[in-house]
């Protein structure tokens, strides 16, 4: 049997008269990638600060690896890695000098920090960036370099926090890649994420966090079955006959269909696909032809709607 | 169906196979942050020279210039001027103390080396102890500038040694100040901004450059008890070989107190910030 890689109770921690942590209540479990979903102002990167023993909490109890996150704070740091939300890597020294320099740290001597450089800059694809000046690099190369930095010696639990904000589409999906790479090789990854889909396609388990509360906790699957039923998303030939369509689809689900802004779909909620089937037939004899079709599960974005009463910044990014 | 967190307790876990490292002694952690401050000095050279061109331009336009007319003759004015450089030099390189701290608490580099097991006040006295490596090439630059322009110290290398000694320790100390100036303003300019605004004036309103004798009766006190004054006075007596012990000792008792309460803030400071 596994134990959970952190384990808080009650977690406080305020900031004047702001609860940025209001009792989170955590448990993750050993193994996979869990990720802390939430909007700005979450408490998402004070979490990761207080469980990775860079602030003190102000209330409750955590455990980190099995030691208590105050009293053995720093063989708690001795075992986790943590890469911030910000840069966390020197810009004036090369990539190389970085992390020979978190190597020593670490203990390594001179030839040992040297030889694990090399080792982790080829691994992370930095090889012919090595002996440049990091404030050269790209922002998808400071991230990965960032990254490069928490596995000179391979934590146990690593701490992310937003790895992929910042980033555009293909470095994202690298940044993947690697945290895949490292949670095959047996280490725990804690990431905090504003995107849905991130956490949709990286984590086995999401936390779902509200002004310094856990609103929810689970997978994917059972966040989004929790919210009920998926929807029916059909794509006409001729747009002239949307209307019709969404007259037929309401009075045969017996709900509200939506109108997206593309004049071709319509969507209407649903409940099984026999009655998706059904529905899709009805269209059919009444001379409806469509292009395609799609019954979905109701995406995060309506979870995190349904949970939090707002929704999450994606929106306004997108 | 969603889970809330359920309370149990955790055992430990292990992953078998790891790298276990407590990480670096005092020691090592303290020379390998020194040693990245000695990097920085290497990649960012105009840092220093923005700084150090101040004093030295100030050092040859005040001795050709007005040199004769202060002092009779260029190389006498000199003589008592360069112990004067030096000692402002160092004064006005005790920011980026702050500033080097200031841009590691901005960005996210503070956190990083927090995270790592290692002696929590180690960047701080790593970048201090490589802080000295700056003082040293800065004072080489000086020393080298006025031996170029026919300065001699009459206390000879021993007489030098000694004055370089002395202005090490007080910059040492004022290092601190600029920590917690560091640690609790918003940003790198202001770092700055604070030295332009307040120890360059400081720095000026010293006898570097002139004898306070020579002043109006109102403004001599403030110069003369100005603790700059203080350093620039015993700097000059060991570097020429006339220094009294009292003075000597003024300028180590200014730097005890500046470090006595320094040091405990300073520390106080980085072990509470932003928690
Ligand atoms: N050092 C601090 N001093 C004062 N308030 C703080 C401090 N750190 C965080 N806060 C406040 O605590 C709350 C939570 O902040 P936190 O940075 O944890 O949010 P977050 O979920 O990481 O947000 P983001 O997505 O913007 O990174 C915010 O309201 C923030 O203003
Ligand atoms: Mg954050």
């Amino acid at each position: 049997m596994t134990h959970p890689v952190i384990h808080s109770q009650g977690l406080k921690k305020r900031y004047g008269n702001h609860k940025a942590l209001d009792g989170l209540n955590l448990e993750v479990p050993s193994g996979g990638v869990y990720a802390l979903l939430g909007p700005n102002g979450a408490g998402k990167t004070t979490a990761v600060r207080v469980l990775s023993t860079l602030v003190p909490p102000d209330g409750g109890a955590a455990h980190v690896l099995g030691y208590d996150l105050v009293r053995d704070a720093h063989t708690v740091r001795s075992k986790i890695a943590l890469t911030g939300q910000y840069a966390s890597v020197d810009i004036d020294l090369t990539g190389q000098e970085n992390l020979v320099l978190i190597g020593r740290l670490l203990g390594l001597g001179r030839a040992g920090a040297r030889r694990r450089a090399t080792e982790v800059l080829e691994r992370f694809s930095l090889t012919d960036a090595a002996a440049r000046q990091v404030r050269t690099y790209s922002g998808g190369m400071r991230r990965r370099l960032d990254l490069a930095a928490s596995l000179i010696k391979p934590p146990q639990l690593l701490f992310l926090d937003e790895p992929t904000t910042g980033l555009d589409p293909r470095s994202r999906i690298e940044l993947w890649t690697l945290v895949r790479q490292l949670v095959s090789d047996g280490t725990s990854v804690l990431l905090t994420t504003q995107y849905l889909d991130e956490a949709d396609q990286l984590a086995d388990r999401i936390g779902v966090l509200n002004s310094g509360r856990m609103v929810a906790d689970g997978t994917a699957d059972e966040l989004k079955a929790s919210v009920g039923g998926g929807s029916l998303q059909v794509r006409l030939l001729d747009h002239e006959q949307r209307d019709t369509a969404a007259q037929l689809l309401g009075s045969q689900l017996k709900a509200q269909p939506h109108l997206p802004p593309d004049p071709a779909v319509v969507e209407i909620p649903v409940i099984g696909s026999e009655a998706a089937n059904d529905a899709l037939t009805q269209l059919h004899h009444a001379g409806i032809d469509i292009i395609s079709f799609s019954l979905g599960q109701p995406t995060l974005d309506e979870v995190f709607l349904s949970l939090t009463g707002h929704p999450t910044a994606t929106e306004e990014l997108a | 169906m969603i889970n809330a967190p359920s309370p149990t307790q955790s055992p430990s876990t292990t992953v078998p196979g790891r790298l276990e490292t407590r990480g670096a002694s005092r020691s090592a952690a303290t020379l390998a942050f020194a040693w990245r401050t000695a990097l920085r000095i290497k990649y960012v050279p105009e840092q220093l020279v923005d700084v150090v061109a101040v004093p030295l331009v100030f050092t040859v336009m005040f001795t050709y210039l007005l040199g004769g007319a202060l002092a009779g003759s260029p190389s006498s004015y000199l003589h008592s001027l360069l112990p004067g450089t030096l000692v402002m030099t160092l004064v006005l390189l005790t920011t980026f103390t702050g500033t080097g701290l200031r841009s590691d608490l901005s960005s996210g580099v503070h956190d990083r080396f927090q995270s790592l097991p290692v002696w929590r006040p180690a960047p701080l006295v790593g970048a201090l102890v490589g802080d000295l490596g700056r003082y040293l090439l800065a004072s080489s630059i000086v020393f080298g500038l006025g031996l170029a322009m026919g300065f001699r110290p009459d206390g000879g290398v021993g007489g030098a040694l000694a004055a370089l000694g002395l202005v090490l320790v007080f910059a040492h100390a004022l290092s601190w100040v600029w920590i917690v100036v560091g640690i609790s303003v918003r940003n790198v300019s202001a770092v700055n901004a604070i030295n332009i605004g307040v120890q360059l004036p400081l720095t000026m309103a010293s006898n570097v450059f002139v004898d306070p004798a020579t002043m109006p009766g109102w403004l001599r006190p403030i110069i003369e008890n100005n603790p700059i004054s203080f350093v620039v006075t015993a700097t000059r007596g060991l570097m020429h070989g006339e220094a009294q012990l009292s003075e000597v000792l003024w300028v180590l008792a200014i730097a005890g107190a500046l470090l006595v309460v320094f040091v405990p803030l300073s520390l106080y400071k980085y072990r509470t910030h932003r928690s």
